[in-house]
């Protein structure tokens, strides 16, 4: 069992969430009630990383973080060190990765609202940020909570991008799926085994805590 | 108000404190564009809207309040409740301008308003159509708004709650020191709950005046071809006869005879006679079935135009009637503007507007 994968893995799931959650909710929001030119385009755009096959992904994202490019060069500057295969690079690479799995459930969740619904609270005196917090938001939580279910689980799964940004540096940048590959590769059954089993585990653990999560807000809704 | 798109709109109306407008039109006429403008969720393209003293909207001085600072409560068509709260959370919600410490017992008071301070802790999916509303009505009026705006409120309801619900409103309007200003393609709707109506097709306004003076007018074939044309006025209970099955109403022009109702005498009710069941004749008939036939003075003629039909305005007191009759009987009667004429009114056609028969 490595247990600095399963870390890096946890806290790159963990970071991924905390990243993109709150941009999610704008973005997912701001799709969902306005109308603007070239939305279309948008949506395309955000849905990209889902149909774009990992390795094609993982070479633009080193481009983009490469030493010649601006934003590689500007992370060298300020943190002294380069983006990619390092667990920074692997963070970023792992949200923009995920934004179709963030930005979409909330969008539908927040789609579900019915407009007179957001008129009503804007007529009972709420002004736009009581009306996110208190109305919006409790209504689109279940968007809200699938969003960060399907971004935990496919950071976990993430394997292309991983191997393609972050390359196989123990501790650092190796999570628990790129380590699996790596013990088979090596005929350590036995490790592969274990840690196969630990993602099966936190898979079904997490999708048992959602459908509880979300059973608990059906209830309260009906 | 007034623009040209997307929906064309012009229109111009006040409504009083203790007043009832209703906004009547067919669906697609402009009704619910105008509540929304009311309410600062729609911006007209030239628009100058007050209430209570203050300007929402004002294009020329690019005045616009937006909505959650306007004193406005309005009751959607579907009640928009919010699903996740109760219905206390909900009244509750639209009660943030009190202190936090007295929202809850207030919102108490405004369930217990609308019959419902038993199901307070219930949420919108376990309330049946006619509970959604009344917490819509009672949320609605927590802002203690300046204006209360009613989009179709009774359009989800069925007939028999509908009645009991209208009479709520009803009972409000005489409480509440506000105008409301009513949505409506219900014209049942309008004969109970208004005292003025604004008729709308295509976002303007055809017609716009005291519901009383609208519904005597015989000039509105647009009225005529909606719902129909009668007067609409006001009557009192005197008394009942019940082995004649009749009951006797006095209005400002003489006595009416009605099919029996259990009413109270002191009643005030609304009447509507439609204009189709009323005859007129130059003497007075004897040997009839009728037990109405008043003598009245012909004040206004009009014609439909190509038509056959005419309809003629009668004067009864201080009462206007409307009857319509062919163009042929007319001639035949001799009846122009001035002719004394009897009415005569079948005591079955005369529709009763009361509270709920209790």
């Amino acid at each position: 069992m490595d247990w600095a994968a399963l870390r890096v893995s946890l806290w790159l799931g963990a970071g991924t969430i905390a990243i993109l959650l709150p941009l999610g909710v704008w973005f997912g929001r701001v799709l969902a009630v306005h109308q603007f030119r070239g939305k279309v385009l948008v949506e395309a755009l955000v849905t990209v990383p889902l149909v774009l096959p990992p390795t094609v992904l993982g070479f633009y994202l080193l481009v983009i973080f490469g030493a010649r490019s601006p934003l590689g060069q500007a992370f060298q500057s300020l943190f002294g060190q380069s983006l990619p295969f390092s667990f920074q690079g692997l963070l970023f690479a792992s949200a923009i990765a995920n934004i179709p799995f963030v930005v979409q459930p909330i969008q539908r969740g927040f789609e579900a609202i019915p407009s007179d619904v957001r008129d009503a609270a804007a007529c009972c005196g709420l002004t736009p940020w009581q009306r996110f917090a208190r109305i919006e938001v409790p209504l689109a939580w279940p968007g809200i909570l699938t969003a960060a279910v399907l971004t935990f689980a496919h950071t976990l799964g993430e394997f292309g991008v991983v191997l393609m940004v972050g390359g196989n540096l123990p501790g650092e940048t190796r999570t628990l799926s790129v380590a699996i590959y790596d013990r088979m590769q090596a005929f350590d059954d036995r490790s592969a085994g274990v840690m196969a089993a630990t993602l099966l585990v936190i898979a079904v653990v997490t999708l048992m805590l959602t459908t509880t999560l979300s059973r608990r807000v059906g209830v309260r809704r009906g | 108000m007034r623009q040209r798109t997307p929906i064309p709109l012009d229109v111009d109306f006040s409504c009083d404190p203790g007043d009832v407008l209703a906004i009547f039109g067919p669906s697609g006429s402009g009704k619910t564009t105008i509540l929304r403008s009311i309410a600062g969720l729609y911006r007209p393209e030239q628009a100058s809207i007050q209430a209570g003293g203050e300007t929402w909207t004002d294009s020329s001085s690019k005045t616009f309040a937006p909505p959650h600072r306007r004193a406005v409560g309005v009751v959607f068509q579907e009640y928009a409740l919010f699903p996740h709260l109760t219905a206390l959370g909900n009244v509750m919600t639209a009660l943030g301008h009190r202190p936090s410490s007295e929202r809850r017992s207030r919102a108490q008071e405004l369930l217990e308003l609308v019959h419902l301070s038993d199901h307070r802790d219930r949420r919108p999916h376990q309330l049946s159509g006619g509970e959604r509303q009344r917490v819509a009505l009672a949320r609605a009026l927590a802002r203690e708004p300046a204006v209360l705006l009613l989009d179709e409120p009774f359009a989800a309801i069925d007939r028999t709650v509908r009645r009991r619900l209208q009479d709520e409103v009803d009972e409000l309007r005489r409480t509440l020191d506000i105008p409301l200003v009513l949505v409506t393609h219900d014209f049942d709707d309008v004969v109970r709950l208004a005292t003025r109506l604004l008729i709308l097709e295509k976002g303007k306004a055809i017609a716009c005046g005291a519901l009383t003076d609208l519904t005597s007018r015989p000039d509105l074939p647009w009225l005529r071809d909606a719902v129909g044309l009668g007067s609409v006025f006001e009557a009192r209970v005197v008394g009942r006869d019940r082995q004649r099955g009749l009951l006797e109403l006095a209005f400002e022009g003489g006595t009416l005879f009605a099919a029996d109702r259990a009413l109270e005498a002191g009643t005030t009710v609304r009447l509507r006679i439609a204009a189709r069941d009323v005859i007129l004749a130059t003497s007075e008939p004897h040997g009839l079935s009728l037990h109405n036939s008043l003598l009245a003075t012909v004040s206004a003629i009009a014609g439909d135009g190509a038509g056959n039909h005419v309809v003629v305005q009668l004067v009864v007191g201080s009462v206007l009637l409307l009857a319509e009759v062919t163009r042929d009987a007319i001639a035949r009667l001799g009846i122009a503007v001035g002719t004394r004429v009897y009415a005569l009114i079948k005591s079955v056609s005369i529709a009763i507007v009361a509270p709920e028969d209790s």
